[in-house]
């Protein structure tokens, strides 16, 4: 085939290597000649990184022809989520590169590139250059970025999807609208996972104007359809949990045979309890190793180098593993628990066979009866190719202050100038000018209704009446703090030495869960059971425990909310008993036995039961919409249900359903009026200003916006120590300062995040006038699994599964009596 | 009876014999003398922060005066000492808010006997808001200073170390009157003000042991033996 768009030094390469250039990476070759944005959508292993890379290569290519005599000059900015990536690309480019012998330097820097490394790239940039959102930032409020940026030709956005949807994606879009302004002839291009929100995407990824601009869509092949199975287990299934320790077992017998196999899970818990659950059942002395996100850097790191060289049989893994870094040859991902959402399914899917040709192999293993019902509508949509993926928001308050911060930090810029230049940016496109001057007030004075800082101002208008930093010292404390990862409070989980500092790290460990430990507890983390020995400074001090079983469990639950999507197909199986036939024995006859006892919920109906039991009345509901959405809903409820003094005494919710209970019998309740939408307005709110997860919202927006500094010159903050002030400036501006942009700012996280009130928001519309509720004697089937929530203490070990199992055949038992 | 005047009534304790008590909004009162003690009110802390460059919320000092004047309200003290830092640092007379500076001359006006007793970060309280300075003062069989003094001394009630504790097994530490029945630390009253906790080596050097704790909860004070106090 010939090929005019490739010149004919990269024909010669990629026939020289067997390969010949595929379609969307042509496509990529003709958008970036014609100057456009373009979005590439393409499963991994499809030759994205090059397709991004390969306009830059051939630009470049004419330029080094120039010898060393060319001028020094960036040409490409490459922006990655990881470090790792920008690492892993680098050295992947260089074979290109070396191979047909361009003189192209490329160059990382992230956090980690020292000072005298960094200042050598400034003066004497390299031609292509491998960095992080947040470094990008930095550029922003650095003065000097304008002329080092001003020749600028392309921008690579990789793993634009993961990064799109958060706060680190809002303040990428706020650089790349920065950039726009100082190489204006830069084009972009964006490479992603294939996503349900093209639209959306594509928007992100191109400047905004009077009307939505789009960047060009360029799609690859698709590879063969995943080959999915669902463990149907021979073990009997339980009704609640989230462990899937009962299929243990099987998925032990799955790694035995493949060659390697990675073991996802939701959260970092339950790698924990996975991870000592296979080597209990490792006989074969299979080599299985843990990686998660809180564990030491070298402890991960010595993992990625066993995967890479073949030395593993297994890794039980979080989401850290979910991005596209290339470690090794694996050829079965096993999802531990349901995947809730096909999106996600895919991406890890992504991780088995990276050679397009070949299918993945994925096996689900559900942890309870719903989510066999879950695992099957995620196979279904995968099967379709169907993708769920919320749409993306509008950016965040807290991110546009802190840009807003930088920019003048870097250098005197207008008002009028800052606005028109955020707006370019798709997710601030809406962003009204009251809005913006309101965020511009609070960089400068903190925006307070008490105008009592006018002297202390951050930033100020110089005399041609351009926002610029007060002095050099607000710039460099605003450079130290750049960024939106907050991370939970961590302590260091420590072994204990014979020293008062303590013997080795292990990892980090969410201090709330340390505080409900006592001295002499016992807990799992880094594949081991440990004792509690008691806090030091910033560590958790530990030491090696000989016992079977830890005494205390850590949470369980899936850390990821059922999408929305899955949850609508969810429904559509359960309520149709033609569907049910690929599900096993004991949950058809689960299903079943609802149809007789009481009622199976409909796609677009809301099924409300009420029931006596143990002397207290319940009241049962499933609206599918994930487990933030539900206790969201229960609180509502039951503030709603004391006003209409039915006495209620508690709730609790799962992904699938929300059970409120009380004194009073509640089945005369009007449910129209109970679950109408209006609850979203003052009790909401009334609720809320309460909410410790309020406070936790607020205490990022207070982070992010600059109001609370994470680092001073000189000594660092610890984040404890922020929390403890965040909190007491809560109350303070709740009570003084109700209407201040940084309470908006957290409240409209918390109704998109923690909370999830927009979805809620959403499933009350969808259900209104069509709420089905029944009254029946006694307990449901379907209602067993989130009665088994409540009071449970979660549960690790044979014993308690025991306890936890009769608790449940007494329950099993009352909800199939024949009356 | 309001809820704040039953609240004060509630839990009651003694520091060297005399009786004292511990009040929900971190103030002590001294019934035998009608005396209310504060400790820390460290007025203007915000501000401190904002000429420093962080634009901390304006508003910790109307706070903390208000929240001092609904506890004088609710046990009618005729005295009221604040044990020192009452103010945040010596610019704070230059930056308080106009109205701040009137609600506060005017609660010092409102009671009998109002007296700051001088602190590291406000040797000089300034003398313009009213009321009377000294270094330290006794009030019966009790002695009233900022900081703890190194040597034992029953009857001593301080301020300066700001506790806190955290009772085992629940929630997040908690502002306290540390006490060992012979001495007494006051908590931080001022919004702003953070706290240390008991097992802290600061406080502990002080009663050679880990104190009891007054614990201020949500709805009222709770005595908290040493034992159940994990940090």
């Amino acid at each position: 085939m010939s090929d005019p768009v490739l010149p004919s030094r990269f024909a010669r390469w990629f026939a020289a290597r067997g390969w010949q250039a595929r379609p969307h990476q042509l496509e990529m070759i003709d958008a970036a000649r014609k100057g456009e944005d373009a979005l590439l959508l393409a499963p991994t292993g499809g030759g994205k990184t090059l397709g991004g890379f390969l306009p830059s290569l051939i630009d470049l290519a004419d330029v080094v022809a120039d010898g060393p005599k060319r001028p020094h000059r960036l040409h490409t900015l490459y922006i990655s989520p990881l470090k790792a990536l920008s690492v892993d690309v680098a050295r992947n480019l260089m074979t290109p590169v070396a191979e047909m012998d361009l003189d192209i330097r490329i160059e990382t820097r992230t956090g980690d590139t020292p000072v005298s490394k960094r200042q050598r790239q400034r003066d004497k940039p390299p031609d292509i250059l491998l960095t992080t959102p947040e470094q990008l930032a930095l550029f922003c409020a650095s003065p000097n970025a304008r002329a080092f940026f001003g020749d600028l030709e392309r921008i690579i956005i990789d793993e634009i999807h993961a990064l799109a949807p958060q706060k680190r994606g809002d303040l990428l879009s706020l650089g790349l609208a920065t950039l726009a302004q100082w190489a204006p002839g830069a084009s972009r291009a964006g490479l992603s996972a294939t996503v349900s929100d093209e639209g959306g995407l594509a928007r992100w990824l191109t400047p905004q104007g009077e009307t939505p601009a789009f960047a060009r869509i360029v799609r690859g092949r698709e590879g063969p359809k995943p080959q999915i199975d669902i463990l149907s287990s021979t073990e009997r299934i339980p009704w609640s949990g989230h462990s899937a320790r009962h299929a243990m077992g099987e998925v032990y017998a799955a790694i035995k045979q493949a060659r390697l196999t990675l073991v996802f899970v939701n959260t970092r818990a339950q790698a924990e309890a996975t991870f000592q659950a296979l080597w209990r059942l490792n006989e074969n002395g299979l080599a299985i190793a843990l990686h998660h996100g809180s564990l030491a850097v070298e402890q991960r790191r010595k993992v990625e180098a066993a995967m890479a060289s073949g030395q593993l049989k297994a890794v039980v893994c979080t989401s850290t593993l979910d991005l596209g870094i290339d470690w090794g040859d694996v050829d079965l991902v096993i999802q531990m628990g349901a995947p809730k959402g096909s999106a996600r399914l895919i991406q890890r899917l992504g991780r088995s066979n990276h050679r397009l040709d070949e299918p993945s192999r994925a096996l689900l293993a559900p942890a309870n009866r719903f989510e066999h019902l879950e695992c099957e509508a995620a196979r279904a949509a995968v099967a379709e190719g169907v993708l769920d993926g919320e749409p993306l928001r509008a950016g965040a308050l807290d991110v546009l202050a802190q840009h807003m911060t930088g920019r003048a930090c870097g250098e005197a810029i207008s008002s009028d100038d800052l606005f028109a230049e955020v707006t370019q940016a798709a997710p601030y496109a809406g962003l009204t000018r009251r809005e913006f001057d309101r965020v511009l007030e609070f960089c400068s004075t903190g925006g307070y209704a008490l105008d009592s800082y006018e002297r202390f101002r951050r930033l100020i208008r110089n005399r041609d009446g351009l926002w610029q930093a007060r002095n050099a010292r607000v710039a460099q404390r605003h450079r130290m703090n750049v960024g939106t990862i907050i991370e939970a409070e961590m302590l260091t989980v420590r072994l204990k030495g014979r020293g008062a500092r303590g013997g080795k790290a292990l990892g980090e460990v969410e201090e709330w869960f340390l505080e409900q430990l006592v001295p002499g507890d016992t807990f799992v983390f880094a594949g081991q059971i440990l004792e509690f020995q008691g806090i030091s400074e910033n560590a958790a001090l530990v030491t090696r425990s000989s016992a079977s079983e830890p005494k205390v469990p850590s949470y369980n639950g899936g850390k990821f909310p059922l999408s929305t999507y899955l949850a609508r197909r969810v429904r559509e199986i359960a309520h149709d008993p033609a569907q049910w036939s690929v599900l096993p024995d004991q949950v058809r006859d689960w299903l079943t036995l609802q149809q007789e006892k009481s009622r199976l919920p409909q796609p677009d109906d809301l099924l409300v039961e009420t029931f006596p039991k143990g002397g207290k009345h319940y009241l049962v509901c499933y609206p599918f919409e994930g487990r933030l959405a539900h206790q969201s809903l229960g609180m509502l409820l039951t503030r709603r249900l004391e006003r209409l003094r039915m006495r209620p005494t508690g709730f609790v919710a799962n992904e699938y359903a929300l059970a409120v209970w009380g004194l009073r019998d509640l089945s005369g309740v009007d449910m129209d009026a109970l679950f109408s939408e209006d609850m979203l307005g003052d009790d909401l709110d009334a609720w809320l200003a309460e909410s410790p997860l309020m406070k936790r919202t607020f205490r990022q927006c207070a982070v992010i916006s600059g109001l609370i500094e994470r680092r001073l010159p000189g000594h660092e903050k610890t984040s404890r120590q922020v929390t403890f002030s965040a909190d007491l400036i809560y109350d303070v501006l709740r009570e003084h300062d109700p209407e201040h942009i940084l309470l908006q700012a957290a409240w409209r996280d918390a109704a998109t995040g923690l909370l999830d009130i927009r979805r809620l928001g959403e499933a009350l519309k969808r259900v209104k006038g069509n709420i089905h509720s029944i009254n029946l004697p006694r307990v449901s089937p379907l209602a067993v699994p989130v009665l088994l929530e409540i009071g449970r203490e979660p549960v690790y070990g044979e014993a308690h599964e025991s306890l936890l199992a009769d608790a449940a055949d007494d329950l099993v038992k009352e909800a199939m009596t024949d009356d | 009876m309001t809820e704040a005047a039953r609240k004060i009534e509630e839990p009651v304790c003694r520091v060297n014999g005399v009786t004292v008590v511990p009040h929900l909004s971190g103030a002590l009162y001294v019934p035998d003398f009608s005396a209310l003690l504060v400790a820390d009110l460290h007025l203007e802390k915000g501000s401190a922060f904002a000429a420093g460059g962080q634009l901390l919320p304006p508003y910790d000092t109307r706070k903390t005066i208000a929240r001092l004047s609904e506890a004088i309200a609710a046990c009618g003290a005729q005295t009221v000492i604040a044990l020192g830092d009452s103010f945040h640092d010596l610019g704070a007379d230059h930056r308080i808010h106009d109205e701040d500076a009137e609600r506060l001359a005017g609660l010092v006006r409102s009671v009998g006997d109002w007296i700051w007793i001088e602190g590291n970060h406000d040797p000089e309280p300034p003398a313009r808001f009213g009321g009377r300075t000294v270094p330290e003062m006794a009030l019966g069989g009790l002695m009233l200073r900022h900081e703890p003094s190194a040597d034992d001394a029953p009857g001593e009630i301080c301020g300066h170390l700001h506790p806190a504790a955290k009772v085992a097994g629940r929630g997040r530490r908690l502002r306290c009157f540390a006490t060992d029945g012979r001495r007494m630390i006051l908590p931080a009253f001022g919004a702003y003000a953070g706290g240390l906790s008991v097992r802290d080596e600061a406080i502990l050097s002080v009663f050679g042991r880990c104190p009891d704790a007054w614990v201020m909860g949500r709805d009222a004070v709770y005595p908290i033996p040493a034992k159940r106090i994990s940090g």
